[in-house]
């Protein structure tokens, strides 16, 4: 299956993916007026440091810890990735207690988790982060 | 092969799935003493608050039975075991042999011994059935009285806050939430519950009751129209010492689930597992733990063999939009960070993160639970930025490589 890989290296800490993220799930078409004057809540983090930098999002764990922890069976693995339905989530945050990468969290409203989903539950289809990165540090593939 | 699951909750129908994945033609029967689809018990504070109905309170989907070709016995109790000619009886009278069992018979609520309980109506707050009761029995006018500060009626306390007048909460221990909180950080989430509106009587216990009024152990009289009972869990174990196995504390198994009878499994609630943190074998009530242990089951019940599992204590809980995390022992050194309106404390021995406390911040604690969970050697990641916050920048670059570039779970 293909996932999102993370080439540490490469990465600029330009945070674009980021701003990538919030538009390609904000269900608008436009970037500008899907980003403009808000506060982003974007499922792919980078993290910045002593001039190292990289992105961390949801890793479609084999085995995840997540799934098997999330009591209301909201957090389901589906063809291999890691979904999650908004509408059985109570927001108890053993999610969070779960995931060894720290990469899911509470969306916008804090009563419900988000996570990285591949694009696949929006209208892009494919990591919209990957296709935004300037040069290559984070990459959409089978390993 | 013929499977029969005695259980409903998280762990029997994660062994259910995993017999299921390596074999698609045994016949798996499963009981279910409450007559439900399989829930979740945990939501059901959610469910009074309104956060969550009883729709989807659904641990599985709607087609989980027949998909996983179960024969669901739903309302009806397994009442004995027949070791030797290896079948079960049930409580509708029928008889239905098996090759492997599945004890996940959860748990029950602690009822003290207190004078007058007899005679004076009260609830549990376990299961489904209970919250329908309570629900019922609420008014905007009910003055309730809590006995037990633990994860259970605290729970239960931000579920009814609103359906009731007032909300009292009685704990023998000295603090909230003992079992998870150390002192300073419950007295924070005190404040919280308090400036909500709850009252708390801590360092006493109630030791009589009569209708509409408690009497405690300070003298103190407490007048209530609602009474919970919320002091504690015992694993659910009659059916597994009725057949001689020693389950007074929790039944025993060895990796794989197994009991001391060859065939017999047991996972859940009912089940000790082995805690990594204090290297003792011992029940672990927590759902994270459950289905796990009940895959590890199905696998081993389908003659495969299971990846191992660590099981350690964790728990997260929000109560009235303030989140705690906590996991593993605190046992060691602690390191200590106090903000405006958090608190995070980090127990280390042996060059090993033993267990930590995240109270108002508990952003990427996953993080921590990893570093318990692997055994991660602490002299191998940067322990100070770690402290700071969990992330994943304190691992080397090679590690990281492995994490990132790669799957390591």
């Amino acid at each position: 299956m293909k996932k999102i890989y993370v080439n540490e290296k490469w990465c600029l800490g330009c945070h674009l993916c980021e701003y990538y993220c919030a538009f390609a799930n904000s269900g608008k078409s436009d970037m500008v007026k899907a980003l403009k004057n808000i506060r982003i809540h974007p499922r792919i983090h980078i993290e910045d440091g002593n001039g190292v930098h990289f992105a961390v999002s949801c890793r479609h764990c084999v085995n995840p810890l997540c799934v098997k922890g999330c009591i209301t069976g909201a957090l389901t693995m589906r063809d291999g990735m890691i979904v999650i339905d908004e509408q059985k989530c109570v927001g108890c945050f053993t999610c969070i207690l779960s995931c060894p990468y720290g990469a899911i969290m509470p969306d916008e409203t804090g009563h419900a988790m988000q996570k990285c989903e591949l694009c696949a539950k929006n209208a892009h289809g494919e990591p919209v982060c990957v296709q935004g990165c300037p040069n290559q540090a984070i990459v959409y593939e089978e390993r | 092969m013929r499977y029969v699951i005695v259980g409903n909750g998280p762990a029997a129908v994660s062994a259910v799935e995993a017999i299921r994945q390596h074999d698609a033609e045994g016949i798996i029967t499963l009981f279910s003493k409450e007559n439900e689809f399989t829930y979740s018990r945990p939501l059901i504070s959610y469910l009074l608050q309104g956060v969550t109905d009883e729709t989807r309170m659904r641990y599985k989907p709607d087609s989980f039975y027949e998909d996983m070709r179960v024969d669901c016995r739903q309302g009806v109790a397994v009442v004995s075991i027949d070791k030797d000619a290896k079948n079960v009886t049930a409580s509708d009278g029928s008889v239905v042999p098996y090759d492997r069992l599945l004890l996940a018979t959860g748990g029950r609520p602690f009822i003290p011994p207190v004078e007058g309980l007899d005679s004076v109506p009260y609830h549990t707050f376990m299961t489904l059935e209970d919250a329908r009761g309570l629900a019922k029995a609420l008014t905007p006018d009910s003055r309730v009285l809590i006995i037990g500060a633990g994860l259970i009626g605290l729970k239960c306390l931000e579920g009814i806050k609103d359906r009731c007048a007032s909300v009292t909460v009685a704990d023998l221990a000295e603090q909230i939430l003992p079992s998870i909180l150390d002192s300073e950080a419950a007295a924070m989430v005190q404040k919280h519950l308090e400036d909500q509106g709850a009252s708390f009587l801590l360092g006493d216990s109630a030791v009589k009751v009569e209708a509409g009024l408690a009497t405690m152990k300070s003298g103190r009289q407490v007048p209530f129209d609602v009474l919970v009972l919320a002091v504690g869990v015992r694993p659910a174990t009659e059916l597994a010492m009725s057949i001689g196995l020693d389950a007074e504390r929790g039944i025993p198994t060895d990796t794989r689930g197994e009991t001391a009878i060859p065939g017999i499994f047991a996972a859940g609630d009912c089940a000790k597992s082995y805690d990594i943190t204090t290297g003792t074998e011992r029940v672990l009530a927590l759902l994270p733990n459950a289905p796990q242990q009940g895959a590890v089951c199905g696998t081993a019940m389908a003659l495969q063999v299971p990846a191992p599992f660590s099981a350690i204590p964790m728990n997260a809980m929000g109560l009235f939009g303030l989140h705690m995390i906590t996991a593993g022992s605190m046992i060691g050194e602690s390191h200590i960070i106090r903000g405006k309106n958090s608190y995070k404390r980090l127990c280390v021995k042996d060059d090993r993160l033993m267990g930590y406390i995240m109270l108002g911040d508990v952003e990427r604690a996953g993080i921590y639970t990893a570093l318990i969970r692997e055994k991660t050697p602490l002299s191998s990641i940067d322990f100070d930025l770690m402290l700071e916050k969990p992330q994943l920048m304190a691992f080397s670059r090679r590690d990281r490589q492995t994490l990132m570039g790669g799957s390591r779970l």
